[in-house]
C-alpha cells in the first residue's frame, strides 16, 4: 500500500515532467490504480517506480494505460440501449445529417453497438461517431473492430436484452478466438485522443456518451467536462451518462431535461 | 461475544457478504430501531439484473432511511448505503462515496475487500465490519487491513451460516474480535456508539 503523501508526489511529479494533471481524479479509485501497476510490474519500493515514471518516457505511457480503467463491454446495461433505441434514435432519425461523440471509448465495444444500432434503425449511412479516449492503446485496438470471441455469447444477450432482432453472428466473422466487426460499421467511425482534463471542445453534437468515466473525476472536474460537453450539444440534443452518475451537482438544471428512467439528458436550451 | 469491549467511535459499519447473505440482512436490518451515529455501508455479491431488490425491500422494511448510492454521494450517520452490482464502492477521504468499474476481485464486482480495505484507509479505527455467509474467499484480506488500521472485525459464526466457507475463511486467516451467531447481530449492532449508563 502506499501513502497518501507519495500518491501527491507522483501525481506533482506528473504533472511536472509530463504536464499531465491527475490532481482531480477521485483519490480512492487513483490509489487503488497506482498500487495495482506497482504490484504489477514488480516494484518493492515506490521510489523505485517514481523514478522510473519520471525518467523513461515509455515506462510513463504505460502506466498511464495501466491507471484508466478500461473495463467495457457490448451493449452495457442493456435496458440503457433499449431507451437509445426506442426513443433516441427515432428522434435523431430526423435530421439530415447525426454527429456522435462517445467521449471515453476504451476499446470500443459500445462504439460498436450504437453502430449496429444505427444500422438497424437506418441511420448509419448518416450518422458520424466521433470516438475519443486519453489511452492511444486502447484506441489503436478499438480501430481494428476485434473482440474476444469468448465474449460473444454475453454480447449477443445484452444485444438482444437491448431490443435486438438480427442475427448478432452476422455482425462478424469469427476465426480463432476473435471476432472482426463488419468493416461497414467502423467506415463511420473516427476515432481520436482527447484529454477531457484539458483538451477544447472540437464539434457539435447531437448525441454525447459519457459512461462511466465522471466516476473516476472530483466534483471541479466533473463541472468542467460537463461544461465541456455542454458546449459541444446541439440544443435538444442528449447526454447520456453511466448508470450511477448525475448532472445534477454540475450545471444548472434548467437547461436539461432527464429522459424517465435512464441517465440520459436533453439539453432544452 | 465478548462483553467488556464498547464500541463508541465508529463512524461506519459495513457489512459483506455473499450467499446466503441477504436473509441474514432482511431479518435483521429491519428490527434496528435507528443507528447511533454512524452509517451503514452494505457489500453484497449478486446478480446486476436485481440490482434495486435489496434496496427496495429495505426501503420498504426499514426504519432506518437507506440511501441509494450514486456517484460522491455523502456518506451521512443514521443512514444505510448499500453498493450497487457491477461497481467496487470507494470510501473518500471527504466523507463520499465513490465508484469504479475495474476488473473484478474474487471474481466479484463490487468485491467486499476492495470495500473494507478502502474503508480502512479512509476511517481507520472507526470502521466496524462485519462478514457474513458466502461461498468464497472474498472479504478475508479486507478484514486484515481494517484490523491493521485499527477498526473492529466481527464474523457471522460459520455453523449459523447457510453458507460458512466465507465466515470459516476469515476466522482461519484473521483474529476476529467477535464471531456472532445471527441472533446476536441485532444487539451487537444496537450496543454501537450506545452510551453508558
Amino acid at each position: 500500500m502506499i501513502k497518501d503523501i507519495e500518491l501527491e508526489t507522483l501525481i506533482n511529479d506528473v504533472y511536472e515532467y509530463y504536464g499531465f494533471d491527475f490532481g482531480s481524479y477521485s483519490r480512492a479509485s487513483l490509489k487503488r490504480r497506482v498500487e495495482r501497476v506497482i504490484q504489477l510490474d514488480g516494484f518493492i519500493h515506490f521510489h523505485e517506480f517514481l523514478s522510473k515514471v519520471r525518467y523513461d518516457p515509455e515506462y510513463y505511457k504505460r502506466v498511464v494505460d495501466e491507471i484508466t480503467v478500461n473495463v467495457t463491454e457490448m451493449f452495457r446495461d442493456p435496458a440503457f440501449y433499449a431507451v437509445v433505441r426506442n426513443e433516441i434514435l427515432p428522434l435523431l432519425g430526423t435530421k439530415p445529417f447525426i454527429r456522435l461523440w462517445h467521449a471515453g471509448c476504451s476499446t470500443g465495444e459500445e462504439v460498436y453497438s450504437m453502430a449496429i444500432m444505427l444500422k438497424e434503425a437506418g441511420l448509419l449511412h448518416k450518422s458520424l461517431i466521433y470516438a475519443t479516449d486519453i489511452n492511444a492503446t486502447v484506441l489503436e485496438s478499438a480501430k481494428k473492430g476485434i473482440f474476444p470471441l469468448r465474449m460473444m455469447k454475453e454480447y449477443s444477450e445484452n444485444y438482444r436484452t437491448a431490443g435486438g432482432k438480427e442475427d448478432f453472428s452476422s455482425y462478424y466473422i469469427a476465426n480463432y478466438g476473435i471476432a472482426k466487426f463488419n468493416e461497414e460499421l467502423a467506415a463511420k467511425m473516427v476515432f481520436s485522443q482527447h484529454n477531457l482534463v484539458s483538451d477544447t471542445s472540437f464539434n457539435e453534437f447531437d448525441l454525447i456518451l459519457c459512461r462511466n468515466v465522471l466516476i473516476y473525476f472530483d466534483n471541479n472536474l466533473q463541472k468542467r467536462v460537463i461544461n465541456l460537453f455542454d458546449e459541444s450539444l446541439a440544443v435538444l440534443g442528449f447526454l447520456a451518462l453511466g448508470t450511477k452518475e448525475t448532472l445534477k451537482y454540475s450545471i444548472d438544471s434548467n437547461k436539461y431535461k432527464q429522459l424517465d428512467k435512464e441517465k440520459i439528458w436533453r439539453k432544452i436550451k | 461475544m465478548e462483553k467488556n469491549k464498547v464500541i463508541t467511535n465508529c463512524k461506519v459499519l459495513i457489512i459483506g457478504g455473499s450467499a446466503g447473505s441477504l436473509s441474514v440482512l432482511l431479518q435483521i436490518l429491519p428490527q434496528i430501531p435507528k443507528l447511533n451515529d454512524f452509517a451503514i455501508v452494505i457489500v453484497v455479491h449478486r446478480k446486476s439484473t436485481d440490482d434495486q431488490t435489496l434496496e427496495d425491500l429495505l426501503k420498504l422494511k426499514s426504519k432506518i432511511k437507506v440511501k441509494s448510492v450514486e456517484d460522491k454521494v455523502p456518506l451521512i450517520p443514521g443512514f444505510v448505503y448499500i453498493a450497487p452490482s457491477n461497481y467496487h464502492l470507494l470510501f473518500e477521504k471527504n466523507q463520499t462515496l465513490s465508484l469504479d468499474t475495474s476488473e473484478k476481485i474474487n471474481y466479484s464486482r463490487p468485491s467486499i475487500d476492495v470495500s473494507f480495505e478502502s474503508a480502512a484507509e479512509a476511517y481507520g479505527e472507526s470502521v466496524i465490519a462485519i462478514l457474513l455467509s458466502g461461498s468464497n474467499s472474498d472479504g478475508t484480506n479486507g478484514l486484515k487491513t481494517i484490523k491493521n488500521f485499527g477498526g473492529i472485525i466481527a464474523v457471522q459464526n460459520p455453523i449459523s451460516a447457510e453458507m460458512p466457507f466465507m465466515p470459516n475463511n476469515a476466522i482461519l486467516n484473521t483474529n476476529p474480535d467477535f464471531i456472532l451467531n445471527k441472533e446476536e447481530m441485532l444487539d451487537f449492532i444496537n450496543s454501537i456508539n450506545k452510551k453508558q449508563d
